[in-house]
């Protein structure tokens, strides 16, 4: 198995079968994403049953929390990214990284949209600063700064590293940043899925949400490697089986 | 590798105690990139780095702490005067003889320059100011990017005599620049060339 | 194919002569130390205008939403650490940017020793000589808003230790953006979201103190940052440079 996991690993910081494999997992990603999700928006909008204090708003929740979930982990995985690239020279984790830093930034945006749009009814208000929301919004900032510096900078190896290094700071940050926002506001919600903990939701109504969850990360993959996949051709536009690919189409 | 180009490609040499290597080539082609490679400014690629034989990842401190590099800009603050200056460099090493550096600034030609600050003085005097470092340091392998930039006759004769100094006291130097340096003993040369 | 044959491989390792200096850490450290303070006394403009900035932020709130005490009171532990906050975020822009632009970066880069110190040595001055004139500016500015007196030692002391960890923090992203000509705003961008949590121990440790409690906790928080900062920051300053400076 680690051995398997040697080999996968070097093999994977050859641009060229970097692009063949992930041609090969492309389907299988997209397959189970449509399937996922398709399965967790039926089960979740029609046949989950009705939440006795907040009514069919609730429902959001089915967009809301994979969102979050997804916001927040794929901060962890564009920083895992930076560490492989600056402590491996690994240039594909960097390509990752790059594909990452966008959706992560959109995920943290819905998760923001949704919060305020379930916030309506629930609370009143379109907003309020409650600490998740909070810590959303300045995760969503840290996002914004990543892609900023990669804009800024230049040449490319000089803006993957630099990258690297803010995400992985922006890590050991965000304990702190989220220990700090908690604090100051405590008044909140509870969170109500904890993976170590029994959901108190029925079965019909957390199972939805769990086959949301996995489509979200499905999604997340499908995605990666779309981009990923093209910002290798970009990268590698001048080397020869690049050209022979495009020469093919 | 820069912007995508290649610089080198399949470049080897050997430098040993004693000996000046001079790097040439047209503009482009690479001799700064390569000296800051040395220098450990810019990563490699791919490619290695032996010092004393080792691998230079197994003795990177030693290596650097052996190691001079002067560049195109050459660190000279504005604000201090050159002694202020070589106060630092001289703390680098170790040293608090204050007349090493008195010596040092007047080999250069900058005597009674010493606590003018150095926006006062002219581009070839600061430069003069970084090649003082040359005359106390007890570092090894120099690495110098055209060290006669802006300087005039008398004081090239004078670092060119610090180099061969330099050498013959069993150190060794890699250097870039235009100038004829042919009456150096011990001068190897090197030319990058153009970029294909 | 460029390759030099020798004619004399026995004069290998030659200089190995024992070279490496005497000099210690510590040694250069100070005399870092000594440089760095040299430097920046004489850059007076660098001094006074972060200060001139603090004042003048804390000045548009009385014009800005109004100048009566029972409205600017509450505010002032928020307007005053929001203000001081942005002084040492702006002071800090140019941190390293000259360094590179006349190459003492990369001799501090090649100098042998371990980058993070000497690097530290740099923010630490830049604390002293920027941060800590705040500090003594602040309660003048406090007076001003009609922060309660029970409060103006915390202000002080509250911004000592903050601003200790948000020079440190902002130093990770003026190393970062040192190799763009400009980069105010873009490490506005960057450095603001980790200086959230100091803001909030640090107003925390002022309403502690205006509400008759104790601001003991809020300031050892401060302090653990302050500490964290202080292990932390140097190894990202140091690796930040040596990107900043491989882009050349």
């Amino acid at each position: 198995m680690w051995n398997w996991l040697k080999t996968l690993y070097h093999r994977l910081g050859s641009p060229k079968w970097f692009y063949q494999i992930t041609g090969k997992w492309l389907p299988w990603f997209a397959m189970s994403s449509l399937l996922l999700l398709g399965l967790g928006l039926v089960l979740g909008l029609a046949y989950a049953p009705m939440d006795y204090q907040q009514g069919n708003s609730f429902r959001i929740m089915y967009i809301h929390v994979p969102a979050a979930f997804l916001a927040q982990s794929v901060y962890m995985m564009m920083a895992a990214a930076g560490v492989v690239l600056l402590v491996w020279k690994m240039k594909m984790a960097d390509v990752v990284a790059q594909a990452l830093a966008p959706i992560g930034a959109i995920m943290t945006f819905i998760s923001l949209v949704t919060g305020a749009i379930w916030g309506m009814p629930t609370w009143g208000t379109w907003w309020m600063w409650d600490a998740r929301l909070t810590s959303m919004l300045i995760l969503f900032f840290l996002y914004l700064g990543v892609m900023a510096l990669r804009e800024a900078l230049s040449p490319q190896e000089v803006a993957a590293k630099a990258c690297a290094l803010l995400a992985i700071v922006g890590v050991i940050n965000i304990p702190i940043i989220k220990y700090s926002v908690d604090w100051w506001y405590t008044l909140h919600q509870p969170a109500s899925i904890k993976l170590t903990e029994k959901p108190a939701m029925p079965a019909s109504m957390y199972l939805p949400l769990l086959f949301m969850v996995l489509g979200f990360y499905a999604l997340l993959g499908w995605s990666v490697l779309l981009r990923a996949r093209a910002e290798v051709l970009r990268r590698e536009a001048k080397s020869g089986w690049v050209r022979e690919l495009l020469k093919d189409k | 590798m820069r912007d995508e180009r290649l610089l080198f490609d399949d470049l080897s040499f050997d430098l040993y105690a004693g000996e000046l290597l001079q790097l040439e080539g047209p503009n482009g082609a690479g001799k700064t990139s390569l000296l800051r490679l040395l220098a450990g400014l810019l990563p490699f690629n791919e490619g290695e780095l032996f010092w004393q034989g080792h691998n230079i990842n197994t003795c990177r401190d030693n290596f650097y702490q052996s190691m001079l590099f002067i560049g195109h800009l050459a660190g000279i603050k504005a604000e201090l005067s050159p002694l202020e200056n070589l106060h630092w460099f001289a703390a680098l090493e170790g040293i608090k003889d204050e007349t090493l550096l008195d010596n040092a600034l007047s080999q250069v030609g900058l005597a009674g320059y010493e606590d003018q600050p150095c926006h006062q003085l002219s581009a070839g005097q600061k430069r003069r100011v970084a090649l003082a470092r040359l005359t106390f340091t007890q570092r090894s392998v120099w690495l110098l990017d055209e060290p006669f930039t802006a300087l005039d006759k008398t004081a090239v004769a004078s670092v060119e005599n610090l180099l061969i100094k330099h050498s013959q006291a069993g150190g060794a130097v890699i250097l870039t620049s235009h100038h004829a340096l042919e009456e150096l003993p011990g001068l190897k040369k090197l030319t990058l060339g153009e970029v294909t | 194919m460029n390759q030099i044959n020798n004619e004399k491989p026995a004069a290998f390792c030659r200089l190995t002569r024992e070279a490496v200096n005497s000099s210690s850490l510590i040694g250069v450290f100070v005399a870092a130390l000594k440089r760095e303070w040299q430097l920046q006394v004489r850059r007076k403009g660098d001094l006074i205008n972060p200060l001139v900035f603090f004042a003048l932020v804390v000045v548009l709130f009385p014009l800005g939403v109004s100048p009566t005490a029972e409205i600017l009171a509450p505010v002032a532990p928020g307007v005053l650490w929001v203000a001081a906050l942005l002084a040492v975020l702006m002071s800090l822009d140019a941190l390293f940017r000259p360094d590179l632009q006349d190459g003492s970066l990369e001799q501090l880069l090649v100098c042998g020793y371990s980058v993070a110190p000497l690097s530290l040595a740099k923010v630490l001055v830049h604390w002293l000589l920027s941060c800590v004139p705040l500090v003594l500016l602040a309660p003048l500015l406090g007076i001003m808003l009609y922060l309660p007196w029970q409060a103006q030692g915390v202000l002080m002391l509250s911004l000592l230790l903050g601003s200790l960890a948000l020079s440190l923090v902002g130093a990770i992203g003026a190393a970062l953006t040192t190799g763009l000509g400009k980069s105010g705003v873009l490490m506005t961008l960057l450095v603001l979201p980790f200086y959230m949590p100091v803001l909030i121990f640090g107003t925390g440790a002022m309403q502690a103190a205006i509400n008759g409690h104790t601001a003991l906790a809020h300031l050892a928080l401060l302090a653990a940052l302050a500490l964290v900062a202080l292990a932390l920051s140097p190894w990202a300053i140091a690796a930040a440079l040596r990107i900043a400076v491989s882009g050349e």
